[in-house]
């Protein structure tokens, strides 16, 4: 009965009791969610349009900022930085496509997975050997991004914001708007998802499934640089967040590999299950279970939706 | 000229589907087994034993499981890391709590509780298929890598958290334990992965490795046909933790002879042999061997080949550069040959009947 209390009815008690703190900890779930949402974006990206399951993805995340910070290091201002990483993820996506992709044309899945294996590989020791491997700290200041953080009274307590937190969801926000925008306004977006919906039909009609690509992995590039800001500015730039990147995987099966709006909701579901798991519930078994609740959680909603919440329905034909 | 199986007739059935129908294959693997068993510990240095032979061993056997399960059943898994965990904590467990009892009767034993825990994670994939499937195996890897360090039980409340193992012998030699020689466990390793392909090779040519391509090649195709996926499945998840709670169990006794789980049981080791499996083909036996060789081989090689062919390299960029090329192969290998090293390996043996004429 004790550990029935302990589970089932405490933690609940607890958070009744400080609501502040229980504000607290959502807050700080919501803005780990944004970020898992944030890559888990990129990934939907490249897998609608080439089915391609990208591995890589959370690399590049820490590819790309560690290409910001390490330009800026060497000397080039901060504005002119991040256009350089721009071209860096550029050059990237086409050499991507041309030396990856286009020779591995019609595989089975699996081999593309392994693919993004050997992408993710080179560029863990490619970013060490010009880079080095040491953590970098993030050039916040220089790319206007606040710092400090804002107490709020509420609820009998303090509820504290990091600006910077604030801001990684505004533009998270501003970003996923604009590629909606994109998606559904431009002739590109157009073809995009036309490439996402038949391959073959895509073709037939005049588009060119090389270009697409590029323009696909370039996309998911941005999303990786800004990415890559926000978690650096929260922590540091170094190959270690590439574990955070492996979170990013139950998002994606929770909110479905072909959805957009799949990956934000799932984000945000893991990231504050996540926060609320580890901090109620989390001491009972002696912590640390951070690491691998975010996959129940996944798990025991795929048992029952086993295309995920918003994916494409599976239908199974002999 | 001398590989053709020309004059060879068949007279029976049994013949005519043995796993090896030429008589020069046979020869080859008898030939093989007689260089592993006799030739190797006999003259083989101790270099050639500690880093190329054992871990070659204990990686082909953790990637026969996964082939298993990935190759022949089509399912991915993410969690094989995990599951030789549990198969090196419970042998240490086991030769703890019952000393007595022979250490390689325990390392054969682990690899049951690995199959227990394997077809409990198992369950999902009866709901789950393809890289939903991948990512819901790695909720095994983290989970159980997490009782590995939360649960003191396990490692029997040692304050440094790892697993010590202890002396044992086998017919009075010792076989683990710091006094154990390289040879010794070197043989015992040998002989596990021989006998337990030979076993995982007649599981895959009898009824249920057929079941398993089935369910590979059309699991609905294959249920109207009576193939009962929920046991067809959970056993192909059961098979394959076998195999890896036994590679890990080896690992730490036979290889490593102690260490924290974390190190060795964590995420890198499952996508590690993944790529072995992949690497070395999908579907083959003979693929597991080549892709553990290459893979547990590659970072020795170019760690010892590469100031050897008068490349300089010092130690942080050697690492990097390790990198850069193991991701690069990886790319180049799968552009060149999709199917594995094991299709190349048919594909030379096509080329061998025709020499020296073309057609």
């Amino acid at each position: 009965m004790d550990i029935l209390f302990k589970v089932l009815i405490d933690p609940f008690l607890q958070m009744g009791a400080m609501p502040d703190l229980f504000v607290q900890t959502i807050w700080d779930g919501f803005v780990t969610g944004v970020l898992y949402a944030l890559i888990a974006l990129g990934f939907v990206l490249i897998f609608k349009a080439s089915g391609v399951f990208n591995f890589a993805q959370g690399i590049m995340v820490v590819f790309a900022g560690l290409t910001l910070v390490g330009l800026y290091e060497m000397g080039l201002p901060a504005p002119l930085a991040v256009l350089v990483t721009l071209g860096v993820m550029f050059v990237l996506a086409v050499a991507i496509e041309r030396v990856v992709l286009r020779p591995l044309v019609n595989q089975p899945d699996i081999i593309l997975f392994m693919a993004t294996f050997g992408i993710t590989y080179f560029l863990i020791g490619l970013g060490e050997l010009i880079f080095g491997g040491n953590p970098k700290q993030m050039i916040t200041d220089q790319l206007f991004l606040p710092r400090g953080a804002i107490e709020v009274k509420m609820l009998g307590g303090f509820v504290q914001f990091q600006k910077i937190d604030i801001a990684a969801a505004v533009i998270a926000v501003v970003m996923i708007v604009a590629l909606a925008v994109f998606f559904q306004k431009t002739r590109i977006g157009r073809a995009l998802r036309a490439v996402a919906d038949s391959h073959k039909a895509a073709l037939s009609v005049g588009i060119s499934l090389n270009q697409i690509w590029v323009i696909v992995w370039f996309t998911a590039g941005i999303v990786a640089l800004v990415t890559g800001i926000m978690w650096g500015a929260r922590s540091d730039v170094s190959f270690g967040l590439q574990v955070i990147a492996l979170k990013a995987l139950p998002v994606l099966i929770l909110g479905g590999f072909t959805s957009v709006p799949g990956a934000i909701v799932g984000g945000l579901i893991i990231g504050i299950g996540e926060k609320l798991g580890e901090f109620y519930w989390g001491p009972l078994v002696g912590g640390g279970i951070e690491s691998w609740l975010a996959y129940c959680i996944a798990l025991g909603f795929l048992l029952f939706r086993p295309q995920g919440l918003f994916g494409d329905k599976i239908i199974e034909r002999i | 000229m001398f590989y053709r199986e020309t004059g060879q007739f068949k007279t029976n059935y049994a013949d005519d589907m043995a796993v090896f129908p030429i008589l020069q294959d046979r020869l080859g693997i008898a030939l093989i087994l007689a260089v592993a068993f006799v030739l190797i510990p006999l003259t083989g240095s101790n270099f050639l034993l500690s880093s190329v032979m054992i871990p070659f061993l204990v990686f082909s056997l953790a990637s026969i499981g996964l082939n298993i399960l990935t190759g022949y059943t089509g399912l991915i898994s993410l969690g094989t890391g995990a599951f030789m965990g549990v198969g090196a904590y419970a042998c240490y467990k086991l030769t703890t709590l019952f000393p007595e009892v022979n250490i390689v009767v325990w390392i054969v034993a682990s690899g049951f509780f690995s199959s227990l825990v394997g077809v409990l994670f198992g369950l999902p994939s009866l709901r789950i298929k393809g890289f939903y499937l991948a990512v819901a195996t790695l909720a095994a890897q983290f989970f159980l890598q997490w009782c590995f360090t939360r649960i003191p039980w396990l490692y029997n409340y040692n304050t440094s958290g790892a697993i010590e193992v202890g002396q044992r012998t086998l017919f009075g030699i010792d076989v683990t334990g710091p006094k154990a020689s390289l040879e010794a466990r070197y043989m015992v390793l040998l002989t596990l992965v021989t006998v337990l392909t030979w076993v995982a090779s007649n599981l895959m040519h009898g009824r249920i490795g057929r079941s398993f391509m089935a369910v590979r090649d059309m699991d609905i195709a294959a249920e109207l046909m009576g193939i009962d996926l929920l046991k067809t499945k959970l056993l192909a998840f059961a098979v394959s933790s076998f195999y890896a709670g036994v590679a890990g169990a080896a690992m730490m006794f036979l290889w490593y002879g102690g260490g924290e789980a974390n190190d060795a049981f964590n995420i890198n080791q499952s996508f590690l042999i993944l790529f072995m499996v992949i690497i070395g083909g999908l579907g083959s036996m003979i693929g597991s061997f080549f892709g553990a060789a290459f893979i547990s081989m590659l970072p020795t090689m170019l760690k010892f080949g590469l100031p050897a062919l008068g490349i300089p390299l010092a130690g942080a960029t050697a690492e990097h550069l390790t990198y850069i090329l193991v991701g690069a192969l990886i790319i180049f290998f799968l552009i060149v040959e999709p199917h594995g090293l094991a299709r190349l390996w048919q594909i030379g043996k096509q080329k061998l009947r025709m020499w020296p004429f073309p057609y």
